[in-house]
């Protein structure tokens, strides 16, 4: 792992994206590793674009701004590729996820992406219905987020999507959130 | 070893509050400071404190409340931001006033109007000189240290003042960081039995508190407020040794950061601080003499000890989020010109105002400053003495 991975959530109000933010920092605390997870707070409404970011260090985090230079992209909401240049300031190898069920070259294309970057596709809005019973895409995307940039093992993961459901959800939205976290883990696929 | 977690700020002082388990509190609910005593009401309700929660109708009354508790011989704390801290105001002076060690945390945020519930420090700023003592904390984790810190310096037999705990609200209260918590016992000792002084409730010695003193002692009484404030930072190093043995964090009354030989230097609050080491760090490796000055204890501010560290410099930018609308500057750097008043030989000075209301403080702005810096220490000239940074125009 690099010495600082910074991460830039694209996702809309009521998709889950602060979670997956907040669970993310969680599950890479281990190692000794330091871990920061935080919204761009505005008007907190339903549907409408959001930003959220993490950051994932070896070293003390002093940084407390929003991320510019992004190395991993994480867009939960396809449609916010139209509106929001998701691309803006990454760095140039950066890694791109994105929630979509077209093909990642399609998507690559639509980026724009530079030959150095990644761009990385999961259908996590499927997924999530299938296993939850509702299109909420945070842990699929969490699983594919986690898979592309190696900061932690599937089992690491599941472990504590467990322990952070755990508190407020039945049993079954739990078990239904770790499979969507695996199959987003699992079913990720590069372009 | 304690445990480390990745909690937000709020909830750091949340689970420091919880550890101290003071007897009464009473508070009122205001963003971004509403999650500290959310997260402490349930921990009442869960039975994990033993402390009486009093759920009042305004900041006036929950200060009010902290008050009558504090006097009638309890360990008492409080949180609030902007609005709230305003409507306490008055309430302030009478706990100060009335010597009474009440903690509060301050979620610092912008003050109306326009309303704006982001994070700068009007609010603290306004209450700089109600006779509060006033730690201020880059992150989580100083948040978390500093009010286990502030119950033992309030509470101290040389001081008995009300302390205030202030962090950024939503930049350090709302986000997620690496936290070290310590243990509950170690805690416990830490802060020890709460040693009452004159309380109310002890009916075998019946006293007076707030009492009537006109022209005849009030100026007397306004001596003995300024006395104890000079005795506050000997205790504040004190209790932060003392703080080093338990977690073996260092504090004190600033921190400085590649100060010792440098020629240029930002001083800063809070959490852009951080922010700015890293940009430091970049103008150290091009070979720059580069440092920071953050103050911690900002009331009673340690004139001597600032102005000693930053004298020997060549150029010195105040950064202030919050601005005194005096037609002057921002409060910090009139007190940081204030530190360097007394010496012939002095660093080149002069202020920034950032990150009102919220507004980002980001890498580009420190370079900007440092970039300035350099400039000013070669020629020992300032452009212009107050500028707004991060600004449209």
């Amino acid at each position: 792992m690099k010495d600082l991975v910074e991460i830039r959530w694209h996702g809309r109000g009521g998709q889950g994206t602060v979670t997956a933010a907040k669970v993310l920092a969680d599950t890479c605390l281990s190692g000794g590793r330091y871990v920061q997870a935080f919204p761009e707070y505005g008007p907190e409404r339903a549907g409408a674009p959001l930003r959220a970011y993490n950051r994932i260090s070896s070293k003390e985090l002093r940084m407390h701004c929003p991320v510019i230079a992004p190395n991993i992209v994480s867009v939960v909401d396809v449609t916010l590729l139209d509106s929001i240049k998701v691309a803006e300031g990454a760095v140039k190898d950066a890694v791109f996820v994105v929630n979509t069920s077209k093909d990642p070259k399609e998507i690559r294309t639509k980026l724009s992406a530079e030959q150095a970057q990644k761009v990385f596709t999961i259908d996590a809005t499927k997924i999530a219905v299938e296993c939850i019973g509702r299109a909420m895409p945070n842990a699929p995307m969490l699983g594919a987020v986690c898979k592309v940039s190696g900061l932690v093992t599937l089992e690491h993961l599941l472990e504590d999507v467990r322990k952070s459901f755990g508190k407020k959800f039945s049993q079954k939205i739990i078990d239904g959130n770790l499979d969507a976290a695996r199959r987003g883990y699992e079913e990720v696929k590069e372009g | 070893m304690g445990k480390i977690v990745a909690a937000t700020g709020n909830e750091a002082v949340a689970e420091a509050l919880r550890q101290v388990n003071p007897d009464v509190s009473s508070a009122y609910p205001i963003t971004p400071a509403t999650d500290i005593m959310q997260r402490f009401t349930s921990f009442v309700s869960n039975g994990k404190v033993k402390t009486e929660m009093i759920l009042v109708e305004s900041e006036h009354s929950a200060m009010s409340g902290c008050i009558g508790a504090s006097a009638a011989g309890g360990r008492v704390m409080t949180a609030t931001s902007s609005q709230g801290l305003a409507l306490m105001w008055e309430e302030l002076f009478i706990a100060s006033g009335t010597r009474l060690p009440i903690v509060m945390a301050l979620v610092n945020r912008a003050l109306s109007a326009p309303l704006n519930i982001h994070g700068d420090h009007s609010d603290g700023m306004g209450a700089r000189d109600c006779g509060w003592i006033q730690l201020w904390s880059e992150n989580a984790q100083e948040a978390y240290d500093n009010t286990i810190q502030a119950f033992h310096i309030a509470e101290h037999m040389d001081i008995r003042l009300p302390a205030m705990v202030c962090l950024d609200g939503f930049i350090i209260s709302h986000s997620i960081e690496r936290i070290e918590y310590l243990e509950d016992d170690k805690i416990k000792n830490f802060v020890g039995e709460y040693k009452q002084l004159n309380p109310l409730l002890d009916l075998e010695h019946p006293v007076s508190y707030g009492p009537l003193i006109l022209t005849d002692y009030y100026m007397e009484y306004r001596k003995a407020h300024d006395e104890v404030m000079s005795k506050v930072s000997k205790v504040v190093l004190d209790v932060a040794k003392d703080f080093e043995k338990i977690s073996g964090r260092k504090y004190g009354l600033f921190e400085t950061y590649r100060l010792d030989d440098a020629e240029i230097g930002l001083v800063i609050l809070n959490s852009a601080a951080g922010t700015s080491k890293d940009v430091i760090d970049e103008f150290r490796s091009r070979g720059i003499k580069a440092g920071l000055l953050k103050p911690r204890l900002y009331r009673p501010f340690p004139y001597k000890e600032i102005g000693e560290a930053l004298k020997g410099l060549k150029a010195v930018c105040v950064l202030d989020r919050a601005d005194a609308f005096g037609g002057s500057y921002g409060p910090l750097f009139i007190d940081i010109a204030s530190s360097l008043y007394p010496y012939k030989e002095r660093p080149v000075l002069f202020n920034k105002i950032y990150g009102l209301g919220g507004r980002d403080y980001m890498p580009a702005h420190a370079e900007q400053v440092l970039s300035e810096l350099v400039e000013a220490a070669k020629t020992g000239k300032v452009k212009q003495i107050k500028e707004y940074i991060g600004v449209r125009e």
